[in-house]
């Protein structure tokens, strides 16, 4: 008994301790709360809310608008950037034919090795290949970009919070600073070689403006091609890419939840019939 | 053990008196989960989670083993290899989501089971050594969610990695070895990833041990109830199966279909999107934060944010984050009220459910908060109350509190005190 009692003493003395420690800490974070000024956070923009086809439990993919993403990619941000985890291959899911992605993937140089001298050398893509990367190593990269390395974009919506929304947003988001934001924080103002954009969480990023113009890319289906249309189909692209199983996961959802809530509606039943007999009757 | 009343497993046919005779595995799954365990009738929807927490761990050993098939632990590849899961596997996206997910609802309701277990103090004689089994099984879980996160290879992965194990470097003078020891270098590299991999494979099996002890302990009592009261006689009492196989059946159903919904749905709404950048110790994720189900813990590590005496701030914060849930160990022994079940606990359920719950949900909220003001302070009151709770308040309100009557017998609580009420078929005198 009094070992049990000694436990119990030893706790209230170490609960007392933590609490009272823990309450210093917090004493003091007051304190210095009251008293000090913190940094105000830069105010950036939540994305800009896009309906988009694959949205929702019962979201597909909007194939010509995966086509007109491609040709973005394609003109566009292939230049800098690379799509590393997706294979010519994959094309055949987004609508194309064998033929297409044959002649697609071979109108695309891949690294390759002469079969006579064994040097490195470029050959024209198979359909089994993947994206080719833009620079040959994040050295070259990060020379070419002033020290930015454009990340690979194979999975950006995904790495980004609400990122379908987030890409297309920041797309067609570039704009000049307003003159009460600089008022307010003079540090807003991009410095050399940054571009001011409200979605990006620091306001200003190194990416220049990548899509300037309408009619920068000539849309195969005839849909007008203006920044917000490119920066919206790039961005349908790039959720593809990210996550090619989307639609195929929603689709499965659908007959899994039908047959468990059909399962679980027995269960119930099954469990009130089995109870009913030792259940007390009400009165 | 059992109760003198418990059915006794007979065996059918020639095959089945061969296995009784030889091996009578039948015989143990008949005691242990069937017509042969008698188990309160009262029990309510808080006694399914254990069920529930069986079946999730069964779920994660499956869709683990066979992520295992095509994963590979080493740092050039790891993250390419989940993306090969993701995009070539053939359902493949399928396994990795429901193992990701699986994690989350294992600890969804493994935390229901544990506060259950806080509300009807099922810790207390003769239940000490479920509890200490239980706890143990707890920090096994959460050992093992740690190190699989760390395996896709992402920024979180590679992150919290360098933070959890930067813990230990808070301990004075061995720290750093330690922390290199446990690394194998000087930051997660190769050789984290592996012993990572390797010991995240081997401790659900260590878990797996420690559930059937748990249960085995479980069975030597019987199960507890909520009203608290030890069962008296046949009439407390229903066999397993039918009565909790159906119920438990019922109770997965419901589970599922919250899980698949998440699988199915929103597979990614758990997890962080800074995961799906690859692993880059050259830049450092503007909020470090562990997954959801750590983050009451964070929360109280984060909150020492001053030296005190001559210990650092570091250091306070590890020994209240490990001492947070070491702390479960002894509450057997602090909490000394006669009465278990917290509904005829008066005091004991105005500090559940204004005082641990409250503090629970700050602490949740502000682990997954940027280190910032007022997520900061707010911690530290919900960190102060935390430790208050359970070395200081419980161990008093046992002492002081009055406790409301109790039923005479399990009985008696769900029929009320007229004998005559409709018992079924499982009826037997009343007592």
């Amino acid at each position: 008994m009094t070992k049990l009692l000694s436990i119990r003493l030893v706790a209230i003395l170490a609960g007392l301790g933590f609490a009272l420690v823990a309450l210093y800490s917090f004493v003091v974070g007051a304190f210095a709360f009251l008293t000090e000024e913190t940094a105000p956070h830069l105010p950036y923009e939540e994305p800009r809310d896009f309906a988009f086809s694959f949205d929702g439990p019962a979201g597909k993919w909007d194939v010509q608008q995966l086509q007109r993403g491609l040709k973005v990619y394609d003109e566009v941000c292939s230049a800098c950037h690379s799509l590393k985890y997706v294979a010519f291959r994959n094309l055949s899911q987004i609508g194309y034919d064998e033929g297409q992605v044959k002649a697609y993937a071979a109108s695309k140089q891949v690294p390759g090795i002469d079969p006579n001298t064994g040097e490195a050398t470029t050959r024209p893509g198979l359909p089994t290949d993947y994206f080719p990367s833009p620079y040959p190593n994040a050295v070259a990269a990060a020379a070419a970009n002033n020290n930015a390395i454009p990340p690979d974009l194979s999975l950006i919506t995904k790495a980004r919070g609400d990122g379908t929304n987030y890409v297309a947003s920041l797309l067609a988001g570039y704009q000049e600073p307003s003159a009460e934001l600089l008022a307010e924080h003079p540090e807003a103002a991009p410095s050399p070689g940054l571009y001011h954009n409200p979605y990006f969480p620091n306001l200003n990023l190194a990416m220049a403006p990548p899509l300037t113009s309408t009619g920068q890319v000539t849309y195969d289906d005839g849909t007008e091609a203006t920044i917000e249309q490119m920066s919206i189909d790039v961005a349908a692209f790039l959720t593809w890419t990210a996550e090619p199983t989307l639609v195929q996961r929603k689709q499965t959802g659908w007959p899994v939840l039908i047959f468990l809530l059909f399962a679980t509606v027995l269960a119930y039943l099954s469990k009130n019939q089995i109870w009913a007999a030792v259940k007390p009757k009400k009165k | 053990m059992s109760f003198p009343w418990a059915k006794e497993y007979t065996p059918a046919n020639g095959f089945t008196k061969f296995l009784d005779e030889k091996l009578p595995l039948p015989r143990l799954v008949y005691n242990a989960v069937g017509a042969g365990y008698p188990v309160p009738r009262n029990l309510s929807y808080f006694w399914n989670f254990g069920v529930l927490a069986g079946f999730f761990l069964v779920l994660q050993i499956v869709t683990g083993i066979i992520l295992a098939m095509h994963y590979a632990a080493n740092a050039q590849v790891a993250f390419a290899t989940t993306e090969h899961i993701m995009r070539n596997v053939n359902w493949g996206w399928l396994m990795r989501y429901a193992h990701a997910n699986g994690a989350s609802f294992f600890f969804i309701v493994v935390y229901l089971h544990i506060f259950r277990g806080f509300y009807y103090s099922s810790y207390k004689a003769p239940r000490e050594m479920i509890w200490l089994l239980g706890v143990t099984i707890f920090l096994l879980m959460m050992a093992t969610a740690f190190m699989g996160y760390v395996l896709p290879w992402g920024q979180m992965s590679f992150w919290g990695a360098k933070v959890i194990t930067g813990l230990f470097g808070a301990i004075p003078l061995v720290g750093e070895p330690i922390q290199i020891w446990l690394l194998g270098g000087y930051a997660p590299d190769n050789a984290a990833l592996n012993r990572f991999f390797s010991l995240h494979f081997l401790l659900p099996f260590v878990t797996a041990g420690c559930v059937i002890l748990h249960i085995w302990a479980l069975h030597i009592p019987g199960s507890s109830n909520p009203t608290g009261v030890e069962i008296k006689s046949e009439s407390d009492t229903l066999p397993f199966h039918p009565y909790y196989t159906v119920k438990d059946g019922f109770g997965l159903g419901v589970a599922l279909i919250l899980f698949m919904t998440m699988v199915f749905f929103l597979p990614n709404a758990l997890g962080h999107p800074d995961n799906y950048i690859e692993a880059n110790p050259l830049s450092t994720p503007a909020h470090i934060v562990p997954e959801w189900y750590f983050w009451p813990f964070y929360a109280i590590l984060r909150a020492f944010t001053v030296d005190f005496l001559f210990i650092p701030a570091k250091l306070l914060g590890v020994i209240a984050m490990f001492g947070s849930i070491l702390l479960w160990f002894i509450l057997p022994w602090l909490d000394r009220s006669p009465v278990r079940s917290g509904h005829y606990r008066p005091l004991f359920r105005k500090f559940f459910w204004f005082g641990l719950i409250p503090a629970m949900i700050v602490l949740f909220i502000c682990g997954g908060a940027p280190a910032e003001e007022p997520y900061v302070m707010l911690s530290q009151l919900a960190t102060a109350y935390y430790f208050l709770h359970f070395l200081v308040i419980l161990p008093i309100v046992g002492q002081i509190e009055k406790p409301e009557p109790l039923p005479y017998s399990i009985t008696e609580a769900v029929l009320g005190s007229d004998k005559k009420a409709v018992l079924g078929e499982n009826a037997s005198p009343a007592v």
